[in-house]
């Protein structure tokens, strides 16, 4: 089987058993909800910045995707299905497979807090530049997933998960959260596409940079 | 390893004396004077302490990932070791530089911490060591905590670059070079050094970095015989 064929495996397999349970996308969806409320609580009628907006979006997908992408490699350690993965499927294919789910799953976490954030802060939250948005949302979701993924990896074979996975992460994700703030806070400013040039290449090579070394380091932490 | 310990008490007490001792004036006459800043006055004198402990940090930290890396291509246990112990050691000399830098700053900028992009630098360094250490201490298997430490100062160290290069252009700094601060909050204080006090600064850089070496040579001997020494009970 070819690599691609077998990446392409291993994404449906973990679709497939996700859309069984929704164990992962139910979580997070609430996840979003019971985020976005406690916002509107804090923030009660004042009107906020597209500095703050900007800056709270990526809060709530931040803790969302922490509290959900790590999901990704523990499941296969509590079911036990670890040893047989190893043995169909070449770590890059794994690794691979592993980085689209969670960038779908980021993506998907996105959307939702978008469509949230535009019901409940009709005023405020209005994207002006949309080129710039969405272009900073893929992005950012992919190298998000990136360092996600990789360090999922790592926390799978660990004792503590779940409060080890925010430790590991944020250190690692501080300077894509910084870019892609400023970012969005551009395109909700209703700044033009050429301003936010800088920020795309901080992402581009964040997301490749991240990839390549998630990708050479994998069999490490893959292989027990 | 003589010449590491002694080379690094002697260059630390002389930078120390000379350091302190030497009067700053706004015209330097001779060699025995600094020449007086008029934004940093004394305080000036913390770059012969600040700037060689934040040096060694960075030092602490690439050895640390070095031997990390040795680790995972040999996985010899020895190498685990010594990248634990210059990570203890980068995480001592961290703290160090950002104390130092916090008390510069508020005599300074006006407050402890500001936001500049070298601040927020050693902050995600502090976090990454604590990352860092709280994942050893839930990792049982000697092997894996190895492996699993050592893969994860590597992807810190990828994004250590995004630090030095990224960061100043995204938000202003205070740090001398800094691309300038528009809103006004604090000066970026030029300054360039005279001769005489590169002189010191550049003993001071080679007396931290000796220190470190000995330092770390004292921890991984101690660290191999505390080895040895579980090994032996179980």
């Amino acid at each position: 089987m070819s690599s691609l064929r077998s990446t392409v495996a291993v994404i449906r397999k973990d679709v497939q058993s996700e859309l069984r349970t929704r164990y992962a996308l139910n979580a997070l969806l609430m996840f979003v909800v019971t985020a976005v409320a406690t916002i509107l609580f804090a923030l009660r009628s004042d009107q906020p910045t597209s500095t703050v907006l900007a800056g709270m979006y990526w809060v709530v997908v931040f803790f969302t995707a922490m509290s959900s992408l790590s999901r990704i490699f523990v499941s296969e350690e509590e079911r036990g299905t670890t040893m047989t993965l190893q043995l169909v499927a070449s770590p890059a294919v794994v690794y691979f497979g592993k980085l689209v789910f969670n960038t779908l799953l980021t993506l998907s976490m996105t959307v939702a807090v978008t469509i949230l954030y535009t019901l409940v802060f009709s005023t405020f939250f209005v994207i002006q530049t949309v080129s710039i948005f969405v272009i900073t949302v893929l992005l950012g979701s992919l190298g998000f997933a990136s360092a996600a993924t990789i360090i999922a990896a790592i926390v799978a074979k660990a004792n503590t998960r779940g409060t080890l996975y925010p430790v590991l992460s944020f250190p690692i994700l501080i300077v894509l959260l910084i870019t892609v703030m400023n970012a969005t806070a551009k395109a909700l400013d209703g700044e033009a596409l050429s301003a936010a040039l800088g920020d795309f290449q901080v992402l581009t090579g964040y997301f490749l940079a991240m990839t390549a070394g998630s990708y050479l380091l994998f069999d490490y932490v893959w292989k027990d | 390893m003589k010449f590491v310990k002694y080379g690094s008490i002697l260059l630390i007490t002389f930078v120390a004396v000379v350091g302190v001792a030497v009067p700053m004036s706004a015209t330097p006459q001779s060699w025995l004077e600094f020449p007086l800043n008029p934004m940093l006055q004394q305080k000036a004198r913390n770059i012969f302490f600040h700037v060689p402990v934040a040096w060694t940090t960075v030092v602490a930290f690439l050895v640390g990932t070095y031997y990390g890396y040795r680790y995972l291509k040999t996985k010899n246990i020895d190498y685990d070791i010594r990248s634990v112990s210059a990570a203890g050691l980068g995480l001592l000399f961290c703290t160090l530089a950002t104390v130092t830098g916090a008390i510069w700053a508020k005599f300074d900028w006006g407050s402890f911490w500001n936001w500049d992009p070298r601040q927020t630098s050693i902050f995600v360094l502090l976090l990454i060591y604590g990352a860092y250490f709280a994942l050893r201490s839930a990792v049982e298997t000697e092997e894996k905590r190895g492996t699993l430490s050592a893969v994860y100062s590597i992807i810190a160290g990828i994004t250590v670059p995004f630090f030095i290069f990224v960061m100043p252009r995204l938000m202003a700094g205070l740090h001398p070079g800094s691309k300038g601060d528009p809103d006004g909050a604090g000066p970026v204080v030029q300054f360039t050094m005279s001769g005489n006090m590169f002189v010191v600064f550049f003993l001071a850089l080679i007396g931290f970095t000796l220190l470190f070496i000995w330092l770390l040579s004292l921890r991984v001997r101690t660290a191999r015989l505390e080895y040895a020494q579980s090994i032996h009970r179980s």
